[in-house]
C-alpha cells in the first residue's frame, strides 16, 4: 500500500536531485533517470498485480480521512494509465541519451522530464479534484517549457501558441472547479459524485460539464481546438514528442474526461444519450478532419502530429459508444496508440538525428542503412492502421464491436472506412522516406536508440499476440472501473483503511 | 545592470537587512500568524532582487548567482519531499505529521509544519530570484 | 450578486485581451486578469456574511469563520499562475530577441 505515493514522489524527488547532480557529475544523470523510470515501470507492474485482487486502494495523505483530506484512489484504470505512462517514460529516457547529446543544458531537460512524469502519474492516481488540477498544471507547465527547449524561433512560437491554448483550457477547468465547489462544498471526487447525484441533471450540472469538456477538449486536441498540437509536438525534442503524443494528451484530456463523466457526474448512455452522441460527433470530426489534413503534410513530425489528433478521435468514439466493448476498446486504443505513436515519433527522432531534416521530400534513401528504424516504423504503422495480430488491430476491433453491439452499424462502417486515411498518410512517409532509393546518406542509429525502438516493437507484438490476457487483466478491469459509474463513490469510502 | 542613485543606495543599505529578517520572521511564524513559507520566501526574494536592482551587477556575477540559486532551489524542494518521505519511512504514511504537536501558539509546535514552511521558504525565495535572473538574462540576448 | 457580476466582467475583459490583442505582453496581461477573476470567484464562494477571517488567535476562540478551503485553493492557484506567467514572459522575451517585435501578426512563421 505504501507504494502509491511513490508514483509521484519518486519522480518529483529525482527532478530536484538532478540539478545538484548536474553540478557534480553530469555523466550519471542519464543513468539515474533511466533507473528511476525503470523503478516506476516495476512499481506500475506491481500496481497492476495488486489491483487484480483489490479493485480500489485508497491512500490517505497524512492519515486524513477522505472527505476532509486528499486521497489517492488507485483503481484498475489508474493502474492501467500508470503502466502505459511508465512504459513510454522508460523508452523515452533510454532514447534520449544519444538524442540529447548535442543539446546544451541537458540537466534542465531531465528535470523537466521527471516533472512531466510526476504530473501525469499524479493526475492518474489522485482522488481529489483540485489535486488533479495541480498535477495537471505541473505536467502542462513542464510540457510548455519542453516544447520551447531548443529555443529556436519556431519552437518558441509553437510553445507560446501551445501555452495560450493550454492555459485557456487549464483556467476553464479551474473555473469549473470553483463552480462545482460552490454547489457541492467538497473537492473529493467520491464525495462530489454522491452530492451531484442529489443535485440531479440541472442546467448548472450541464454548464459545469460543458466547461470541463471544453477544457479537456483543448488539452486532448479535438478538432475545433487542435491547432496547437501540430505545431507544439513536432517542435519538442523527439523523446518528448513521443511522450506528449503518446500519453500526455490522453492523460490530461481523455483520462480526466472519462473519469469525471463516468465516475463523478455519473453519466452513461442510458441516462444521457445526447451527451454521448456529442462525444461520438467530436470523435468522428477529429478522425476525418485531421486525417485529411495529415495527407497534405510534408514535414515528418507534423504529419505524425495531425495523425495523433486523428487517432485520439477513435478513443473518444469508443467512450462515446458507452457500452463495455466500446469503453474497453477506447482504453485498449489508449495503449495501442501510446505504443504505436510513441514508436513512430522515436523513429522520427532517429531520422532527424541522422540527417538533420524533417522534410520527407528530402529524406529519400534513408532506409538503406537505418534498417532498424525502418522496420520499427513499419511495425508501428501496421499497428496504427490495424493489421492483425498487432495490438492496434484488437483495439480497433473492440471499438467496432462496441458500435455493432450498440446498434450503430453505420458508425462501425465509417470507423473502418476512415482507417484508410491512416493507411494513406503513413504510406506517404513509408514511400518517400524508407522505400524510395535516394542519395540521402544516413548512418545507423546509435545503439541505445535502437534498444528503445525495439523495446516498443516487442511490446506491440507481445500485447497483440497476448490480447486475451491484456483484456482479462488490464483493459477489462479498467473498463469495468469506468462503467461502475457512481458506485465508485461507495467503493472509495468502503476501501478506506483496507490494508494488505 | 546599472545601479541607481546615491539616495536610493543609502536607503537600501539601511533597510535591506530588515526586509530580509522580516521575510525570515514571516516564514518561521507561518504556523502561528498569516503568512508562511510562500509569503516569506517572496519577501526574501524581494530583498535579493532589490539588491541587484539598486547596486547593479555584472553578467558574470549574475551567472554565478544563478548557479547558486538553482542549488538552493533544489535543496528547498528536496527538504520538502524529504519531510514528506520521512513520514512514509518513520511512521508509514506519506506526509504524516509525525512530530509531537506541542502547545498551540508556541514557536515550536504544530509538528512538521514549521519545517515544511522553512523548506517552502527556501524554495520560493530561490525560485523567484532565479525567475528574476532568467528574465534579466534575456537582455544580453536581445542586445546582440 | 453585483460582486459576482464584477467577477464575470473581469473574466470577459481578460478573454477579450487574449482573443483580440496582437501584442504578446498584452496577451499575458489578459491571462493575469482571468486568473484574478477566478481567484475572486473562489474567495466569494467561501464568503459568509458576518463571519471572521479564518485565523485562530486564541485557544478558546468561537469558530465563526468563513470557509477557509477556497482561500487555500486561491493560494495554490496563485503559485501556479506565477509559474505560467513567468514562463510566458520568458518565452515572449525570447521571441522578442529573435524577431525584434511583440506583434503576433509579424511572427507567423508556422502555418495553421
Amino acid at each position: 500500500m505504501t507504494f502509491i505515493p511513490l508514483f509521484f514522489a519518486l519522480p518529483l524527488a529525482a527532478a530536484f536531485i538532478i540539478p545538484i547532480l548536474g553540478k557534480i557529475a553530469k555523466s550519471i544523470i542519464w543513468i539515474f533517470v533511466t533507473l528511476v523510470s525503470f523503478t516506476l515501470f516495476i512499481l506500475a507492474l506491481y500496481g497492476v498485480a495488486v489491483t487484480q485482487q483489490f479493485p480500489m486502494i485508497v491512500y490517505e495523505m497524512g492519515n486524513w480521512p477522505p472527505p476532509l483530506g486528499i486521497v489517492m484512489a488507485f483503481d484498475s484504470l489508474s493502474a492501467f494509465m500508470v503502466l502505459v505512462i511508465s512504459i513510454l517514460v522508460f523508452s523515452g529516457s533510454i532514447f534520449s541519451w544519444r538524442y540529447m547529446s548535442h543539446y546544451t543544458g541537458t540537466w534542465k531537460f531531465y528535470t523537466l522530464y521527471m516533472l512531466i512524469t510526476a504530473g501525469m502519474m499524479g493526475v492518474s492516481i489522485t482522488g481529489d479534484l483540485f489535486n488533479m488540477f495541480v498535477f495537471l498544471e505541473i505536467a502542462a507547465i513542464s510540457s510548455y517549457a519542453l516544447v520551447a527547449f531548443g529555443v529556436d524561433a519556431e519552437e518558441l512560437e509553437a510553445s507560446f501558441k501551445y501555452m495560450v491554448m493550454g492555459e485557456v483550457g487549464g483556467l476553464t477547468f479551474l473555473l469549473s472547479i470553483a463552480l462545482l465547489y460552490a454547489k457541492t462544498s467538497t473537492l473529493n471526487l467520491a464525495d462530489m459524485a454522491n452530492t451531484l447525484q442529489v443535485v440531479g441533471q440541472t442546467p448548472f450540472f450541464w454548464l459545469v460539464l460543458g466547461m470541463m469538456l471544453l477544457a479537456f477538449s483543448i488539452k486532448a486536441a479535438f478538432v475545433p481546438f487542435h491547432s496547437w498540437l501540430p505545431d507544439a509536438h513536432p517542435a519538442a525534442p523527439a523523446p518528448i514528442s513521443s511522450l506528449l503524443s503518446g500519453i500526455f494528451i490522453k492523460v490530461l484530456g481523455m483520462y480526466t474526461t472519462a473519469r469525471l463523466v463516468f465516475n463523478v457526474f455519473g453519466l452513461s448512455r442510458g441516462n444521457a444519450p445526447v451527451f454521448f452522441n456529442v462525444l461520438i460527433g467530436l470523435g468522428l470530426l477529429s478522425i476525418a478532419f485531421a486525417g485529411i489534413t495529415a495527407l497534405n503534410q510534408k514535414d515528418y513530425k507534423r504529419l505524425l502530429g495531425y495523425s495523433s489528433v486523428s487517432q485520439v478521435g477513435y478513443i473518444m468514439l469508443g467512450f462515446g459508444i458507452g457500452n463495455f466493448y466500446g469503453v474497453a476498446g477506447a482504453i485498449f486504443y489508449i495503449l495501442a496508440h501510446a505504443l504505436g505513436k510513441g514508436l513512430l515519433f522515436l523513429t522520427s527522432g532517429s531520422v532527424v538525428n541522422a540527417t538533420g531534416t524533417r522534410d520527407i521530400t528530402k529524406l529519400a534513401g534513408v532506409g538503406e542503412n537505418m534498417s532498424t528504424t525502418a522496420w520499427s516504423f513499419r511495425f508501428g504503422s501496421m499497428s496504427l492502421i490495424g493489421l492483425p495480430p498487432l495490438v492496434g488491430f484488437f483495439a480497433k476491433y473492440f471499438i467496432v464491436l462496441g458500435a455493432l453491439k450498440a446498434g450503430f452499424w453505420w458508425l462501425a462502417i465509417v470507423a473502418i472506412g476512415l482507417s484508410v486515411l491512416t493507411l494513406g498518410y503513413l504510406l506517404k512517409i513509408e514511400n518517400n522516406v524508407f522505400m524510395k532509393k535516394g542519395r540521402t546518406k544516413a548512418n545507423k542509429a546509435p545503439f541505445t536508440m535502437r534498444v528503445a525502438m525495439v523495446f516498443l516493437v516487442v511490446l506491440i507484438v507481445l500485447f497483440g499476440v497476448g490480447f486475451q490476457q491484456i483484456i482479462d487483466f488490464l483493459v477489462g478491469p479498467a473498463a469495468n472501473a469506468l462503467l461502475r459509474g457512481v458506485e465508485y463513490a461507495n467503493l472509495v469510502f468502503g476501501s478506506v483503511g483496507v490494508s494488505f | 545592470m546599472k545601479g541607481m542613485s546615491l539616495i536610493v543606495r543609502t536607503i537600501t543599505t539601511v533597510i535591506i537587512g530588515f526586509i530580509f529578517i522580516y521575510g525570515i520572521y514571516i516564514t518561521l511564524h507561518g504556523h502561528l500568524t498569516p503568512g508562511g513559507g510562500f509569503a516569506g520566501g517572496v519577501i526574501v526574494a524581494g530583498a535579493l532582487i532589490l539588491r541587484i536592482l539598486v547596486f547593479g551587477s555584472e553578467p558574470a556575477d549574475e551567472k554565478k548567482s544563478e548557479i547558486r540559486t538553482s542549488i538552493f532551489e533544489s535543496v528547498g524542494a528536496l527538504l520538502f519531499i524529504g519531510i514528506a518521505l520521512a513520514g512514509l519511512v518513520i511512521a508509514g504514511t506519506f506526509f504524516l505529521n509525525f512530530l509531537p504537536k506541542g502547545i498551540p501558539f508556541n514557536l515550536l509546535s504544530a509538528g512538521i509544519i514549521p519545517f515544511c514552511n522553512i523548506a517552502i521558504g527556501i524554495k520560493v525565495g530561490a525560485g523567484l530570484f532565479s525567475i528574476f535572473l532568467a528574465l534579466a538574462a534575456v537582455k544580453y540576448v536581445v542586445k546582440d | 450578486m453585483i460582486i459576482f457580476l464584477s467577477c464575470i466582467i473581469l473574466f470577459l475583459i481578460g478573454l477579450y485581451a487574449i482573443v483580440t490583442k496582437r501584442n504578446l505582453i498584452k496577451i499575458v496581461i489578459g491571462f493575469a486578469l482571468i486568473e484574478y477573476a477566478i481567484n475572486l470567484l473562489f474567495a466569494l464562494v467561501g464568503f459568509r456574511r458576518g463571519m471572521l477571517a479564518p485565523i485562530i488567535t486564541r485557544v478558546d476562540m468561537a469558530h465563526k469563520f468563513v470557509d477557509p478551503i477556497p482561500q487555500a485553493l486561491v493560494l495554490t492557484a496563485i503559485v501556479i499562475a506565477l509559474g505560467t506567467t513567468a514562463l510566458m514572459l520568458t518565452v515572449a522575451l525570447r521571441i522578442y530577441s529573435r524577431y525584434k517585435t511583440f506583434d503576433i501578426a509579424e511572427i507567423r512563421k508556422l502555418k495553421g
